[in-house]
């Protein structure tokens, strides 16, 4: 009984580090330019397409084996970073404003956009990223408990990631510019910072997370092109449970939202999502800041 | 120098002169319509109906309330689920069980309104998103209206087929002309020159006494009470339901590029909106994937470029205005000068 427990807990925090990484950038977009950015899953999926598409030319298995996803994803970064700075200055910076609907109607139509695209594309088959066995390999951990390899890299770089933005918004010049404007965009323009680029550094930072995740979502799972939706919703939740602004809170909700899931799917197979959906209303009743509340709304 | 209110415009008049035109042509279809065309006729009226009634519901909640909602759809679906329980297991007319079904939605969207209000602005939107799901996720796993794979509105069965039909488009009539006229009315009134007041400035209403929330809330309603209407409608004259198609964002994802198109915060835009929708979905919904890729597209356009919408558009260039809400003072005509 016990030892059934701490499984379903295990894959639950497992499952809690992907969901972290969907949230992250959802979450800093948000703390810097209070933009809510429906098409969050899409982008996901979008760039795990990309990831796809990228490993069938690079060269084969041979090389690199299982490592090779992650050297495609290396690739992927760049590319990710420069899109989100153009899609910032290009398209979002001229959304943003007191009124919300711009920024939603726009990353909204973004969504319905990358679907349809990805559809023509790719047909609505589902697909992944062969990862030359990696994703089925796990290790024994005392107490009978078994940990997937692959899982257990995705949450460890769901950890990193979000020190790694704790410590980007604390310790950088950079980090210092996405408080500034978050605080009061007009004194930090005074103050020499040109907001529109900060926010599409902030954008670019992003995206980086967004190629990330969508990359191990890939490997881990299959992708299809309607998929998005989902995966924002999973964000949003992870985001609002660990409240706003804070990026460990973030990281917790996502645990949060993962274990409550796997609790949910071991009860019933139809109702683990749901179990997730009313844990998230739960806490909106209870905690509507959220856990770890620090920018307000 | 004595002033008048007015509140009329000449494009007012001659376009409520044209509307009763329509209306009576509309209603006296069945008659008129060639022998094989009417019923086909009919059936996308009702379609057609349902989008508009629906997407008039977001406007008002985004474009006048300020609430800019990405989960309508849990209360069309609502709508329709009831008047379909309604109709199988209690015996309910059908027809009797769509004003019903609506009145559910309404009584509904209280308990929801808890929830979805403690988040604002873009959070909001997606928290209504969550709600839908749940909501589409709850009636999937009720096995006593079919589960995932949804039923049948059985309880139409000993009608004739071309009643039925003429029934439902006769409803489907009066409920477009209802909602049109109840948010005409409405927007026309003390309560919403409140709401404009909210939209523009939350806090400068407030100052004036203006009760925020109740009357946010009240829009929520209201907007639920037609979303409800349009769903019962439309799986009325669907005949069957499944979760997936009566919670689908799709509804809630048309209604936003509808009345984006047509112009947000005018109760003319879901009207150009929907024509517009229907009018393309014509020649291109062949193009599926294509055609969707393009109506987002030019929502984004839309948003990015012309803010205002077709309709919007048209009314700086002319000054038209077919449902004036504003209250404008004009000068007496000019009297003689001493």
């Amino acid at each position: 009984m016990l030892e059934a427990v701490s499984q379903v807990i295990v894959q639950g925090l497992l499952l809690g580090g992907l969901y972290a990484l969907f949230a992250l950038g959802q979450s800093l977009m948000f703390g810097v330019m209070r933009l809510t950015n429906t098409a969050q899953g899409d982008f996901i999926v979008l760039s795990a397409f990309a990831a796809i598409s990228l490993m069938a030319i690079l060269p084969g298995p041979a090389i690199a084996g299982a490592w090779l996803p992650f050297l495609g994803l290396a690739l992927l970064l760049p590319v990710a970073f420069g899109f989100g700075y153009l899609l910032q200055r290009v398209v979002l910076n001229g959304t943003l404003g007191r009124d919300p609907l711009p920024s939603l109607v726009v990353t909204f139509g973004l969504s319905i956009v990358i679907q349809n695209l990805l559809l023509q594309v790719y047909s609505a088959d589902p697909r992944s990223i062969d990862t030359a066995g990696l994703n089925t390999r796990s290790v024994e951990l005392p107490g009978g408990l078994a940990v997937g390899v692959l899982p257990a890299i995705v949450l460890a770089l769901a950890v990193v990631a979000t020190a790694g933005l704790q410590l980007l918004f604390e310790r950088t010049r950079l980090g210092r510019a996405f408080r500034a404007v978050s605080d009061d965009r007009e004194i930090a323009e005074i103050m020499g910072l040109d907001a529109r680029k900060v926010y599409a550094l902030a954008t670019a930072t992003a995206f980086l997370l967004i190629a990330v995740a969508g990359v191990l979502q890939a490997m881990r799972t299959t992708v299809a092109p309607s998929d998005g939706p989902l995966l924002l919703l999973f964000a949003f939740e992870a985001v609002i449970i660990g409240g706003m602004g804070s990026f460990w809170g973030t990281l917790v909700g996502a645990l949060l939202l993962g274990v409550t899931q796997q609790v949910g799917f071991r009860i019933d197979p139809g109702w683990g999502i749901w179990a997730g959906h009313i844990a998230f209303l739960g806490v909106l009743v209870v905690r509507p800041q959220g856990l770890f509340p620090k920018t307000r709304g | 120098m004595a002033v008048r209110l007015k509140r009329s415009t000449r494009a007012s008049r001659v376009g409520l002169l044209a509307g009763l035109l329509l209306l009576a042509a509309a209603a006296t279809l069945p008659a008129w319509a060639p022998e094989g065309a009417a019923s086909s006729w009919m059936h996308q009226f009702v379609e057609v109906a349902c989008y508009l009634i629906f997407a008039m519901m977001w406007n008002l909640l985004a474009g006048y309330g300020g609430m800019v909602s990405i989960g309508q759809q849990a209360f069309f679906g609502f709508g329709g689920y009831v008047m379909l329980v309604l109709g199988n297991l209690a015996g309910v007319n059908p027809f009797l069980a769509v004003p019903l079904g609506a009145l559910a939605a309404a009584v509904f969207a209280l308990p929801v309104s808890y929830l979805a209000f403690r988040l604002q602005g873009g959070y909001f939107a997606i928290g209504t998103w969550v709600i839908a799901e749940v909501v589409r996720l709850s009636f999937a796993n009720l096995t006593v209206v079919g589960g995932g794979s949804g039923t049948s509105l059985t309880a139409l069965r000993g009608i004739e087929k071309a009643t039925r039909e003429n029934a439902t488009y006769g409803m489907a009539l009066a409920c477009v002309v209802a909602s049109i006229a109840l948010v005409y009315v409405f927007l026309r009134s003390k309560r919403g020159l409140a709401l404009l007041a909210i939209r523009d400035n939350e806090v400068a209403a407030e100052s004036q006494g203006i009760d925020v929330r109740g009357m946010k809330l009240a829009v929520y309603v209201v907007a639920a009470f037609g979303c409800g209407l349009a769903g019962a409608l439309y799986f009325l004259g669907n005949l069957r339901i499944s979760p997936d198609a009566a919670f689908s964002v799709n509804w809630t994802a048309f209604a936003i590029f509808m009345v984006v198109i047509g112009g947000i915060g005018r109760i003319e835009g879901p009207i150009v909106g929907v024509l517009v929708f229907w009018a393309s979905s014509r020649f291109f919904s062949d193009y599926g994937t294509w055609y969707l890729l393009g109506l987002g597209l030019l929502a984004i356009v839309v948003t990015i470029f012309f803010k205002q919408g077709l309709w919007g558009w048209l009314q700086q260039r002319h000054g038209l205005s077919l449902f004036p809400t504003q209250r404008r003072l004009d000068p007496e005509e000019p009297h003689a000068q001493h």
